[in-house]
């Protein structure tokens, strides 16, 4: 432990099979306290199954999760009392309000009588649901019901929220609403966030620090900036290059240069795979043998593109 | 100062313990006090009560006719029970066969969306990350069952014995009272059972529709074809035609028995009608010398519990068991929406 923050949620080798197949594939997962941890990857990478095993809601093949220093496995109560827990297609009773439905959250969290209703208004005043909070559930939209899943996982006032995919299925406006209030738990009340999603830019938007989980396996963790150069660390780089006069001659003088690893042609633009930048001895040559460049850049090798690789599955 | 910290660690483990055992409590009891909520307050518990009570008040009025004409014509004697027991010429149901058909139903309607409902709906995964025992759902959900089917079966046999007792005039004896009320529990432990198998069957299957029709064809192939299947199975391990002996065709009959007690629909049966029949005394095959100068007379109470207390003890143990493999099932499942 050092005199920083303390880790909240720790995994150790944490393994799932389900027969052959392995969901998750011994993580070793890490999230500090107060941080918005987010955990990338495409559907069936083992997202949600990590964060049941976290929850003790299912029991790991093999090592184990620690959460606040309890096992989730053998301590369940004591993990499930600081974890609120937002799951994908969060679900409510439909003939209940949503005030209602809170309180029967509140009950079963052991709290009653006006300490509940006080910490149900809270909540619902956190999402700006206050108003809306005496009519039956059945007649909310999709991102009310979201936002009604979010006070309900305040109203035990945990330490840890876990949110499975919170923005799915949502429009933009409801997004950044969601995330809006994602951000305020963070930095104004001190939470620990984990958030589990396959949409890139929410994720970069909220989170301080993502950990990139494909097929079981935890690729690359880090803060979003640090990601990248993890991960493009030794890939090549792609040149746009649009010269005239093109043709033959061009690719000659591209030929030269032994960095290049490919040329592709993409429409009347071509694509040059290379080692390292080698913007300014190639523009310096193609002047020198008279071509004018109409365009020359580096392709801006982002996550996205990473992450869109990886979702492909063309990186092994 | 070892020992005082030692006491100081004990100490702590037992209030640890006993919070923890709070903390289940306060899941059981709040799941129990929402889903009674929701039972009572839900349309199909309104739907249910009505037919049954219009039902029950048909029987009553059919019996309550028919005794009148027949008392003072011939000698009858606990006529409080006859209530209960007595069909009419225009409505071939009493008030106990109207239960015993319908009280599964009740059961059944009451459990079948238990588990799976709550899957379907999303709130399974929400309610089980509170900190609560995964068993105090299963369980608060099943004693609010059992409660609510108390309710009904209780006010319903007061409604009709109270009824009963305006249009007839005739107050019943303490032993009438007692084995109707020995009757209304071993109902509501009836009932419980299909409560129990339908919530099975919820946790089982992935759709309500399915586990809703499980239970409904378990309830009618142990209503009408347990019966015939004892029977068929009872023929053929011992054959009897016209010239068997007397040990052959009491095998067969017994051999019946046995095998359409294995249904609790046939225990049920067998206990109610020791319970309010008091002439009934015994449940087995009686040979016509067995029956040579016994003297005609009622059983009393408590013999007549005596009689059925296997079958009670056989129903809870079918209770038991069911809910214990839903309960099994239920532990190991993965928990997805």
């Amino acid at each position: 432990m050092t005199g920083e923050k303390t880790m909240l949620v720790e995994t150790e080798n944490l393994t799932k099979r389900y027969g052959d197949l392995t969901a998750v594939d011994s993580l070793n997962l890490k999230v500090k306290e107060g941080a918005i941890f987010g955990l990338l990857g495409p559907n069936g990478a083992g997202k949600t199954t990590t964060i049941l095993m976290l929850l003790g809601l299912t029991e790991p093949s093999s090592g184990r999760a620690l959460v606040s220093g309890y096992d989730a496995t053998r301590n369940p109560l004591q993990v499930k009392a600081i974890t609120g827990y937002l799951p994908d297609n969060v679900g409510f009773y439909q003939d209940m309000t949503g005030r209602e439905n809170l309180r029967y959250t509140a009950s079963l969290n052991g709290f009653k009588g006006s300490l509940a209703e006080e910490k149900i208004e809270q909540a619902l005043v956190k999402v700006g649901l206050r108003e809306k909070a005496d009519k039956k559930v059945g007649e909310y939209s999709r991102g009310m019901k979201q936002r009604l899943g979010i006070a309900d996982v305040l109203v035990k006032e945990p330490q840890l929220i876990i949110m499975d995919e919170p923005t799915l299925a949502i429009d933009p406006k409801g997004v950044q609403e969601i995330l809006g209030i994602i951000k305020d738990l963070a930095k104004k009340d001190g939470k620990t966030i984990l958030i589990s999603s396959h949409l890139l830019h929410q994720i970069q938007e909220v989170c301080d620090e993502v950990g990139i989980f494909v097929k079981g396996k935890l690729i690359a963790v880090g803060p979003i900036a640090a990601l990248g150069e993890q991960l493009i660390k030794d890939k090549s780089l792609e040149i746009e290059l649009s010269a005239y006069p093109n043709g033959e001659m061009l690719l000659n003088v591209i030929r030269k240069f032994d960095e290049i690893s490919s040329v592709d042609h993409e429409g009347d633009m071509l694509i040059l795979e290379c080692r390292e930048d080698i913007r300014d001895r190639l523009s310096k040559s193609l002047l020198e043998n008279n071509f004018s460049i109409r365009h020359l850049s580096l392709r801006g090798i982002s996550l996205d593109s990473i992450y869109r690789q990886y979702f492909q599955g063309e990186v092994q | 100062m070892d020992d005082r910290s030692n006491t100081r660690g004990a100490l702590q483990k037992i209030t640890r313990s006993f919070e923890t055992l709070q903390q289940a409590n306060t899941g059981l009891s709040a799941v129990f006090r929402k889903e009674l909520v929701d039972l009572l307050r839900g349309k199909r518990f309104l739907i249910l009560a009505i037919i049954i009570a219009f039902t029950c008040l048909a029987a009553l009025y059919t019996a309550s006719a028919t005794i009148r004409s027949t008392v003072g014509s011939e000698e009858l004697d606990f006529v409080f029970l006859r209530l209960f027991t007595t069909s009419g010429a225009s409505l071939p149901f009493s008030f106990i066969s109207f239960i015993a058909f319908f009280g599964p139903l009740v059961g059944i309607i009451l459990g079948f969306d238990a588990i799976n409902g709550e899957r379907d709906r999303g709130t399974l995964s929400r309610v089980l990350s509170q900190p609560i025992y995964r068993d105090a759902l299963i369980n608060g959900k099943f004693l609010a069952g059992v409660v609510v089917i108390a309710l009904i079966i209780f006010s319903l046999g007061f409604l009709v014995g109270g009824l009963g007792l305006i249009v007839t005039g005739i107050p019943p004896t303490v032993e009438e009272l007692m084995r109707l009320l020995a009757y209304l529990t071993l109902t509501v432990i009836y009932i419980s059972f299909w409560l129990a198998l339908s919530m099975l069957f919820s946790v089982a299957f992935r759709q309500t529709s399915t586990s809703a029709l499980a239970g409904i064809a378990v309830w009618l192939f142990l209503a009408i074809f347990a019966a015939l299947l004892a029977s068929m199975a009872a023929e053929a391990i011992y054959p009897v035609t016209d010239n068997s002996d007397v040990e052959s065709i009491i095998e067969q009959a017994s051999l019946e028995q046995a095998l359409s007690r294995f249904s609790p629909t046939t225990l049920y049966d067998e206990a109610v009608t020791t319970l309010l029949n008091p002439s009934v005394r015994t449940l087995g095959l009686v040979m016509v010398e067995q029956f040579i100068g016994a003297i005609k007379g009622s059983v009393s109470f408590g013999q007549s519990l005596l009689l059925i207390w296997p079958h009670v003890v056989g129903l809870i143990a079918v209770v038991l068991i069911c809910f214990a493999i839903a309960y099994i099932i239920f532990m190991r499942q993965e928990i997805r929406a």
